[in-house]
């Protein structure tokens, strides 16, 4: 299934400055997996060490968290949007 | 579930202004000619108390559109003083205000506006130990802060108090806008349970936001904040609105009530105002990246090897742009390219890493050390302690 990941600001850094990825996947899992076997970097601000979503990042698929579908194993259709959104504060942290 | 939206936020009857002079009604005219607003609009906004915690960025639309609509009672939180770094976005200011307390300065400014309402500056640091105390006088908060610790303190409190909250934050472009612990609605742990370790949070390799953008969000909160106090219209309960300024999309979000949320849940176990700090600071998934095995160089010492002789090699870790303002002419890395280009630096040469404060470089330092760099260090302080320490000609930004 051919699926776009949006890449919120705070992480397009390690994407190669990229705003969104188009990439090939079934579930969220593997569009995850898919985009950081693309951008290595991306691996730690996305996951923990033991490969559990950051609790400071929600993932939805078009509108819906998917925490209340079927998580990773949400599947995803052609043309579906991930999105990952990061809690973001505002203020200027160096 | 369906969460009933429309019921106005109001104080009690018994304390209820219940006429307008004729100063009002003409400066109010053009919401009384509005069937959503009208005579008994404009009494429910003269009727409303608001608490805007945060009067930058966020705040200075906020406060000046709220004053402007005649919301009766604005209580303004902050403790900062007024930085010329400040103007760039707090629109609220004027140059002539800078060292002085902001709330003074917000009050003095939205009283010109407006001086029919009452404006409360409380010149203080919102804490556990204050908040439930100052948000008990007022119906709405607005969180216009720039801090975990602080967002999730206004979000315990309005919840324990039974007080919408109508959040908004930014980053460079991006905004957020919702409106959490509204009845029936989420909160904010519902979306973020737990903060960013500090260290972890990757805005350090991007920082910067663009001036307009706090501009944009905090209107929002306003508009927002307006159809809570009037009952109408819909309002971002359950709805978190992204904002993408730079390719001026707007896109939203479903978020749902976390029957499990330790604060709003139906089992809660957080029934009282903790410590934030030590909540953001401590908790979180992964040791941040600025602990103390971080070998370090200060300014002063670095100077005086580079003045010996030493074959130093300098890495720069911060961006193009920043390079531009100011550098030691280093070799410039930006650290979001750091994996990729490591193979350029050489292992048997001892490194200097540095960024615009330390925090980004001492993140490199960390990653190269655990690629097998025995020597390096890292700039304490980054080239804004080089400024302070060595050579004040060096701009600081």
């Amino acid at each position: 299934m051919a699926v776009t990941v949006i890449i919120p600001t705070p992480l397009r850094a390690y994407a190669n400055k990229q705003a969104s990825v188009e990439l090939q996947a079934a579930t969220v899992g593997e569009a995850l997996s898919g985009l950081t076997s693309q951008f290595g970097e991306l691996k730690r601000h996305l996951f923990t060490e033991e490969g559990k979503l950051r609790s400071f990042v929600n993932v939805y698929v078009n509108d819906e968290d998917i925490r209340y579908l079927q998580k990773d194993q949400t599947k995803v259709k052609d043309g579906d949007t991930v999105s990952i959104v990061p809690s973001i504060a505002g203020g200027f942290e160096d | 579930m369906a969460i009933q939206t429309g019921v106005p936020v109001a104080p009690p009857e018994t304390e209820r202004a219940t006429s307008l002079s004729k100063e009002e009604i003409l400066r109010y005219s053009r919401h009384l000619i509005m069937p959503e607003v009208g005579m008994e609009g404009q009494l429910k906004l003269k009727n409303a108390k608001v608490l805007c915690i945060g009067t930058g960025g966020l705040g200075a639309p906020l406060g000046l559109y709220l004053a402007a609509a005649g919301v009766g009672k604005l209580g303004i939180v902050d403790f900062d003083v007024v930085d010329n770094t400040n103007l760039q976005r707090q629109v609220l200011f004027s140059t002539s205000d800078v060292g002085k307390p902001k709330v003074a300065a917000a009050a003095a400014r939205l009283r010109g506006l407006n001086p029919d309402i009452e404006i409360v500056a409380h010149e203080t640091n919102l804490t556990s130990d204050n908040a439930l105390e100052l948000f008990k006088d007022y119906d709405i908060i607005v969180d216009g802060t720039d801090n975990f610790p602080t967002r999730y303190l206004v979000n315990d409190a309005c919840v324990i108090l039974g007080k919408p909250n109508v959040y908004g934050s930014i980053f460079r472009f991006d905004g957020q806008i919702t409106v959490f612990a509204y009845p029936g609605g989420p909160c904010y742990r519902c979306l973020y349970p737990e903060p960013p370790p500090p260290g972890l949070v990757p805005s350090c390799a991007e920082g910067g936001v663009l001036g307009v953008l706090p501009g944009i969000v905090g209107t929002i909160q306003a508009a927002e904040t307006l159809k809570l106090i009037l009952g109408k219209g819909d309002p971002l309960v359950g709805r978190l609105l992204l904002l993408d300024a730079l390719g001026m999309k707007f896109r939203e979000l479903k978020l749902r009530k976390n029957p499990e949320c330790p604060v709003c849940g139906e089992h809660p176990t957080v029934t009282k105002l903790i410590d934030y700090v030590e909540f953001c600071g401590i908790r979180g998934e992964e040791a941040p990246s600025t602990v103390t095995n971080i070998p370090e160089i200060t300014p002063k010492e670095l100077k005086a090897r580079l003045d010996r002789g030493d074959d130093l090699y300098i890495l720069d870790v911060r961006e193009p742009h920043e390079y531009q303002i100011c550098n030691l002419g280093g070799h410039l890395i930006p650290l979001g390219e750091l994996s990729r280009r490591a193979a350029e630096l050489d292992s048997s040469r001892e490194i200097v890493a540095h960024c615009r404060s330390g925090k980004r470089s001492a993140d490199a330092v960390d990653f190269l050390r655990k690629a097998g760099f025995k020597k390096i260090w890292n700039l304490k302080g980054g080239i804004l302690a080089w400024s302070d320490e060595v050579d004040p000609s060096v701009p600081k930004y």
